[in-house]
């Protein structure tokens, strides 16, 4: 089979690498890594299945692995950033770019689930096999991170992050 | 009710679902909220996919390319030289299939670099021609595709089985690259048509003017690039 399928789903994993570490540079570093380890090991990949469950689940791995090893010190940073959430100006509004710092406060965990169900859209099932976890933890992983994100865009009262002006 | 907000559910229990939550406005709000997530966090990820993808992330396609484009140019060079070696009476369209193919290969190898992409950048134009046309032994223009969005990048001296070839590299501003390749011809001078190759993922036009080959190379379908091709072979040939 072609490893240059690989390529036609770069975007997508550049979009969910993105949506998880947050810095961009770090996100395609995600995916250099991703795409490295998944042209390796192409043969691993059974053709006829779904090429790009088999791609999330290489990301996921070497997602794990490399905040094992502490080097995704970006999301440690993120937390002492005074300039979080919600500018004072913007009243209740909340604005795209303040989704993304509220999906930091997150645990890796729960932000992995949250992605792949909103933005990649994957079934839970497929959540479930891509992080190799059971149904079930899929399942409680997004109830809290659903209910977490929706403190945290909520109202303001609930924000427990800085406000900056 | 996650399945609820995911639209995993059928026709007929979202039905219940929703009759359920207009009884309980409180978990209607929660599934309100939900749904608002998922429309934020799509609206505010969707558009990486629109961004080009960087030249680096191609590279693991692209090493693997260029090995098969080296060979082939190899290849076709071997044709080449064998053609030259016994006579002109062999089809020259064997050697026109190699310049199509080099052009291909010198756009593969360039066109990904990110902090090399030319020599001399498009702030020395006049710089860059001049001393392209002084090399490749012909006046050479660098065709104007700014009404088309492509701007000129620069340029760069390479080798080519017939000697110099200047190399033009296009850009847009979604960093999608042209580039155009000048090269001498073998024999007699000959005007030929346009015509197109496909070289794996790249697109080629070219022809020959004169002495002179030209080809217009692009990741783009052949009907875009065809566009583009005629504006240059106009502003070449006014």
């Amino acid at each position: 089979m072609d490893r240059r399928l690989i390529i036609e789903h770069i975007p997508r994993l550049r979009r969910y690498a993105r949506a998880l570490v947050g810095d961009r540079y770090v996100a395609d570093d995600l995916v250099q890594d991703t795409l490295e380890r998944a042209w390796n090991k192409f043969y691993l990949w059974r053709p006829g299945s779904d090429l790009r469950a088999w791609l999330f689940t290489i990301m996921h791995n070497v997602f794990v692995n490399q905040a094992r090893r502490r080097r995704y010190e970006i999301e440690q940073a993120m937390d002492d950033l005074p300039a979080v959430a919600v500018r004072a100006t913007q009243g209740e509004h909340l604005e795209l770019e303040d989704v993304d710092r509220v999906l930091r406060a997150l645990s890796a965990e729960q932000r992995e689930v949250v992605l792949l169900v909103a933005v990649e859209q994957l079934t839970y099932e497929q959540v479930s096999r891509t992080l190799d976890v059971p149904i079930g933890t899929v399942m409680s992983r997004l109830s809290r991170a659903r209910e977490r994100l929706r403190q945290l865009l909520g109202g303001q009262a609930v924000m427990p992050l800085k406000v900056v002006k | 009710m996650h399945n609820y907000v995911d639209g995993g559910l059928s026709e007929g229990a979202k039905a219940e679902v929703e009759a359920w939550l207009r009884a309980h406005p409180e978990d209607a709000e929660r599934m309100r909220a939900y749904a608002d997530q998922n429309a934020m966090l799509r609206s505010l990820y969707n558009p990486v996919l629109d961004e080009p993808v960087p030249a680096a992330l191609l590279a693991v396609h692209t090493r693997a390319w260029r090995r098969y484009a080296a060979a082939a140019a190899i290849f076709a060079l071997g044709i080449g030289l064998g053609w030259f070696a016994r006579g002109e009476f062999v089809a020259p369209q064997v050697v026109q299939l190699s310049f199509a193919r080099q052009a291909a290969t010198a756009h593969i190898v360039y066109a990904p670099e990110v902090r090399h992409p030319v020599e001399v950048p498009a702030s020395e134009e006049a710089h860059l021609v001049g001393w392209l046309s002084k090399r490749v032994g012909t006046t050479l223009k660098a065709p104007k595709l700014a009404p088309l969005g492509y701007d000129l990048v620069g340029g760069r001296l390479l080798s080519g089985p017939q000697g110099p070839v200047a190399h033009f590299m296009y850009q847009d501003g979604r960093g999608q690259r042209l580039t155009l390749y000048v090269s001498r011809q073998r024999g007699e001078p000959r005007d030929t048509a346009f015509r197109f190759s496909q070289e794996d993922r790249v697109s080629v036009f070219y022809w020959v003017d004169g002495n002179f080959g030209y080809a217009l190379s692009g990741e783009m379908r052949r009907d875009q690039l065809l566009q583009v091709a005629e504006v240059v072979y106009k502003q070449l040939n006014p």
